[in-house]
C-alpha cells in the first residue's frame, strides 16, 4: 500500500473537519472493502480518517415500529443480536450470510451502504425495509439513497451514523451467493408491511433496486404462487464471468419464490 | 505512530507507519512468521489472529488500529512445550498436510469454540471456516480435528 496519514478522531464532529483538511481523505471502519482496495491500489486515499474510536456509533435500538442499528454495528452483531432476531429475522440471517465469520467479525453495515457494491446484501434490506440514513449532514430515505453502481446520496465526507429500518410484520432475504466471494450472484429481500409489499433486489443489476411487479402481485396475495413464473427483464441486468443476464432475470425469480416462503414461516 | 498493544500477553508500544498491516507488524518487524499470509483478497484466513478474543484477518486491518488491543497469534496458543489441546488435536487427527494454512485454520477453531462451544457438528464447523482455504484440501481432518480440539478444550478447560 502506499503511505497515507492517520487519524482517530474520538467524535463525528472532528472526524468531518478532518477530512475536509486531509487532502485526498478516506473514511475507514471495517476495512474490509478498503484495505484490499488499497492493496491493489484502485483506491490511493493520502489520509485515513478512522471511525472505529467515535463513541456511540455502534449499538442496536428498537423503538416501537422501528429498529435503529449504528453505522459501526458489525455483521456478526446483527446477526447474533436477540432485538434483531426479534424485530426483523430477515435482516439478522442476511447478515449472517455476509462473507465467512472472521468478515463479519470486522465489517460493518456503514461501510456497506457508504460503499454501495452492486453485489452487496444490506442495500436490499434498507431499501425493502423502506430505511432511512442517518448521517453528519442529515437523513436519506432509502429510495433517494442508492444511485447505482457504487453511488449514493452521500456527499463528499458525509458520514453515515446508522439506519433506522421499519419493522414489518413478515420479511425475509433469500440470496444465491457466490461460492467463493459469498456476494449476492442475485440476492431478493422481500417486506410485507400493511400498506403493501416492497421488494428489492441485489447483485442482479447495477445496483439495488425495487421490481414493481413484484410488489404488485405480492400485495394483492402475499405467496410464492402469485408470483411463481415472473423474471427479469434481462436488459437491465448484469453479465459477467459469473452469470449472464438472462440466468441472473431467472434466477431473481426463483429467489423471489424463496424469500416469500421464508417470510411466510411463522417466527421462531 | 506509536502504537500501543498486547501481543500475546505481553504489553509492548511499537513505531508504526500507518500503511502498515497487523500481519506485516508481527511477520516483518517482530520476526512472528507463524501468521501466515496466503492471499491479497482477504479470502483464505492463513492470516487469521484474536484480537480481543475474536478472530479477524490481520492481512486486512491496519497495525495502527490494534491500538490498546490484546493480539493473540498462534506462538502465544502453546504453553511451553506442552501444546494447546486445538494444536494437540490437529497433530492427533492429521489436521495438516504442508502446514501452510494451519495456523489460520486453529485459530478459526478457537472462534467456532467461542461462539458455538465444545459440542461441534461436522456440518457447523465447514460451515464457519467458509473463510478458511486450505491448497492441500485436508477439509475432512482439519473438521475432526477442531471436532475433537473443541472437547479437549473443555476437558482441558482451555
Ligand atoms: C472475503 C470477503 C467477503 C465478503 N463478502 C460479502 C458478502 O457476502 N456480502 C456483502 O454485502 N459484503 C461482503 N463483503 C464486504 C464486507 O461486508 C465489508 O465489511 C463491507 O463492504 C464494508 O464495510 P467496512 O466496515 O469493512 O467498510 P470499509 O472498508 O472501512 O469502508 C468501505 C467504504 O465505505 C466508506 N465508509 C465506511 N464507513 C463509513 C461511514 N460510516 N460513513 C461514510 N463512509 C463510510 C469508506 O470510506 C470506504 O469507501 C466481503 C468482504 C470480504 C473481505
Ligand atoms: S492473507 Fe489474510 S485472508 Fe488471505
Ligand atoms: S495443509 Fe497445506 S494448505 Fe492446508
Amino acid at each position: 500500500m502506499r503511505e497515507f496519514a492517520y487519524a482517530r478522531p474520538g467524535s463525528v464532529a472532528e472526524a468531518a473537519r478532518t477530512f475536509a483538511g486531509g487532502g485526498e481523505a478516506a473514511f475507514i471502519a471495517g476495512g474490509h472493502t478498503l484495505l484490499p482496495a488499497m492493496k491493489s491500489r484502485l483506491r490511493m486515499p493520502d489520509t485515513l480518517v478512522d471511525l472505529g474510536g467515535i463513541p456511540g456509533l455502534a449499538g442496536i435500538a428498537r423503538d416501537g415500529d422501528t429498529l435503529t442499528i449504528g453505522a459501526l454495528t458489525t455483521h456478526a452483531t446483527v446477526a447474533t443480536d436477540a432485538a434483531v432476531a426479534a424485530a426483523i429475522p430477515g435482516l439478522a440471517s442476511l447478515a449472517a450470510g455476509i462473507g465467512d465469520p472472521q468478515v463479519r467479525n470486522r465489517g460493518t453495515l456503514g461501510g456497506v451502504i457508504a460503499n454501495n457494491d452492486p453485489a452487496a446484501d444490506y442495500p436490499a434490506a434498507v431499501l425493502a425495509l423502506d430505511a432511512v440514513v442517518t448521517t453528519s449532514a442529515g437523513r436519506h430515505a432509502a429510495d433517494d439513497y442508492f444511485q447505482g453502481m457504487f453511488t449514493t446520496a452521500l456527499t463528499d465526507g458525509e458520514i453515515v451514523t446508522g439506519v433506522t429500518f421499519k419493522v414489518p410484520p413478515a420479511s425475509a432475504y433469500a440470496k444465491f451467493r457466490h461460492p467463493a466471494s459469498r456476494y449476492a450472484v442475485v440476492g431478493i429481500f422481500v417486506a410485507r408491511f400493511a400498506a403493501g409489499v416492497r421488494v428489492a433486489v441485489t447483485g442482479a443489476g447495477p445496483g439495488v433496486f425495487r421490481w414493481a411487479e413484484a410488489e404488485a402481485a405480492l400485495s394483492a396475495d402475499f405467496s410464492a404462487a402469485a408470483v411463481s413464473g415472473l423474471t427479469l427483464d434481462p436488459a437491465d441486468l448484469n453479465t459477467d464471468i459469473h452469470a449472464s443476464a438472462e440466468y441472473r432475470g431467472h434466477l431473481a425469480g426463483v429467489m423471489l419464490g424463496q424469500a416469500v416462503t421464508a417470510a411466510r414461516r411463522p417466527h421462531r | 505512530m506509536q502504537t500501543r498493544l498486547t501481543i500475546n500477553g505481553t504489553s509492548q508500544t511499537h513505531d508504526v507507519a500507518p500503511a502498515t498491516l497487523l500481519v506485516e507488524l508481527l511477520r516483518d518487524d517482530l520476526g512472528m512468521t507463524g501468521t501466515h499470509i496466503g492471499c491479497d483478497t482477504s479470502q483464505c484466513g492463513a492470516c487469521n489472529v484474536l484480537i480481543d478474543g475474536v478472530a479477524m484477518k490481520s492481512c486486512t486491518v491496519l497495525a495502527v488500529q490494534a491500538e490498546g488491543k490484546a493480539i493473540t497469534t498462534i506462538e502465544g496458543l502453546a504453553n511451553g512445550d506442552t501444546l494447546h489441546p486445538m494444536q494437540a488435536a490437529f497433530r492427533e487427527h492429521h489436521g495438516l498436510q504442508c502446514g501452510f494454512c494451519t495456523p489460520g485454520m486453529v485459530i478459526a477453531g478457537l472462534e467456532i469454540v467461542r461462539r458455538r462451544g465444545h459440542d461441534l457438528s461436522a456440518e457447523d464447523i465447514a460451515h464457519d471456516l467458509e473463510g478458511n482455504l486450505c491448497r492441500c484440501t485436508g477439509y475432512m481432518n482439519i473438521i475432526k480435528a477442531i471436532q475433537a480440539g473443541a472437547k479437549a478444550m473443555e476437558a482441558h478447560n482451555a
